[in-house]
């Protein structure tokens, strides 16, 4: 398993894309937002949290095709499923991968983001903290969306229509937190429930993706 | 005697035939029996005016665009466990016409809203629920469309059905602590003492009926032109063998 992490690892890095592409796109889509809205700080400011969310999803459903759709083409993805290790573990590894080429440098940079659009000081430390709680369930839900559409030729603009719904409790509560965060309120409860989904979804859609990669490789 | 036997598309084709001449006078029937009762036959709220009629279509499209979701569930947990294709027929049938009754919902809703509530769209739990799942609607049926291999197709759209209804639950919550409500509660619990007056009441029940009615009509017709255009395929997949 732990092979097939620095494999999946190494692949992204050297194949260029899939690492830097995602980091580009959220701080283009932190750029624009201003440009779009107007430099007001305080307009900015209201906006932020939502905007730094929306921008980490997008960012995260860039690279999901990548999952699989490389594997599938060269038949590798063949070999997991017949090797001894269970699929379902694959499908985590390869999740847990993505994250670490996706989510987890965005939580790294999205503070300095946060800058850019005028995040209130409460804001920063939930805003990381919600985003590295939040990113896990974003890519193995993407995982699954990606297991979906894996035998299909340009399954890509169907990919996020199938995403995009899936995300939307975790967006919600990612954002809650963060916007209760920067308005100096409790985020216990969003946090929690934002753990919660993190935790459900790593735990049960494996499972589901797995069966749908099987399907797909019949 | 069992409900299996309807698996067997022959049979569900014979019993299907038999049944929907008379499903279809009743379902026509209730809702024009309904609509009529409802639009001409009731007097105007007080507050509301006569804007308050439009519950006739909204409330039982929004009813069923819901069970709608629930009946594909279940039809495509059958055809997951026990494999029978007009199980999945059915759920692939009954998308386009869940997602048309979460259609009406939306728009009979911005249409009494605009008057009552000063605005089309409110980013209200409920409303914004709705519109979360037409996109589950749309994601499943895109799924069913895109997936060239129909044995495939049913797999994979039943795993998004299943994983969906959990995810579309989820957000049914979620919104609901994201902001709170300009949505009425329901006004049709079982459990509550006092329900809408029952001068709309008994109309909203014959409407109600009137689209289940109609949902099982246009279900049963819908798969059977599956079946029918599965049949075809294998005719024609013969002939090209000969």
């Amino acid at each position: 398993m732990i092979a097939l992490l620095i494999r999946d690892l190494r692949l992204a890095m050297r194949a260029g894309g899939g690492f830097g592409l995602g980091l580009a796109f959220f701080l283009l889509v932190a750029v624009l937002v201003p440009l779009g809205v107007g430099p007001e700080g305080e307009t900015l400011a209201k906006i932020a949290p939502g905007i730094l969310w929306v921008g980490a999803l997008l960012a995260c459903l860039l690279s999901l095709d990548r999952i699989f759709a490389l594997d599938f083409e060269d038949g590798s993805l063949d070999l997991l499923a017949t090797a001894p290790m269970p699929l379902e573990g694959a499908v985590a590894i390869k999740a847990l991968a993505h994250w670490l080429v996706t989510g987890l440098p965005l939580t790294l940079a999205a503070p300095l983001l946060g800058v850019l659009l005028h995040l209130p000081d409460g804001g920063f430390l939930w805003l990381m903290a919600s985003l590295a709680l939040g990113t896990p369930a974003l890519s193995v839900i993407g995982a699954f969306g990606a297991a979906l559409t894996v035998g299909l030729k340009r399954g890509g603009l169907l990919l996020s229509l199938l995403v995009l719904p899936l995300y939307v409790p975790t967006l919600i509560f990612g954002a809650e937190v963060v916007k209760r965060g920067a308005g100096n309120m409790a985020v216990e409860t969003p946090l929690a429930l934002l753990a919660a989904i993190t935790a459900g979804a790593a735990a049960t859609l494996p499972f589901a993706a797995a069966a749908a990669i099987r399907i797909n490789l019949r | 005697m069992s409900i299996w036997e309807y698996a067997n598309p022959k049979k569900f084709m014979q019993t299907s035939g038999m049944l929907l001449p008379g499903v279809t006078v009743l379902a026509f029937a209730a809702m024009l029996g309904g609509l009529i009762w409802g639009f001409f036959f009731t007097p105007d709220d007080y507050k509301q005016g006569a804007t308050v009629k439009i519950i006739y279509l909204h409330v039982p499209a929004a009813m069923m665009a819901i069970n709608a979701w629930v009946m594909m569930l279940v039809t495509s947990l059958i055809w997951v466990v026990r494999r029978h294709h007009v199980s999945a027929l059915a759920a692939k049938a009954a998308a386009p016409i869940g997602a048309t009754f979460t259609l009406i919902a939306l728009v009979t809703g911005a249409l009494w809203g605009q008057p009552m509530w000063g605005t089309w769209w409110e980013w209200d739990p409920r409303l914004t629920s709705f519109l979360i799942l037409f996109l589950f609607y749309l994601g499943y049926m895109a799924l069913w469309e895109a997936i060239e291999n129909p044995d495939t197709a049913a797999d994979l759209t039943a795993v998004l059905c299943i994983v969906g209804s959990v995810f579309a639950l989820l957000s049914r919550y979620a919104v609901n602590f994201w902001n709170q409500g300009l949505h009425q509660g329901a006004s049709l619990s079982l459990d509550k003492e006092e329900n809408v007056s029952d001068v709309y009441w008994f109309p909203l029940l014959v409407c109600i009926t009137g689209f289940v009615l109609l949902f099982v009509t246009l279900v049963l017709i819908r798969t059977r032109t599956e079946i029918r255009a599965r049949r075809l395929q294998a005719l024609l997949a013969r002939e090209r063998l000969a």
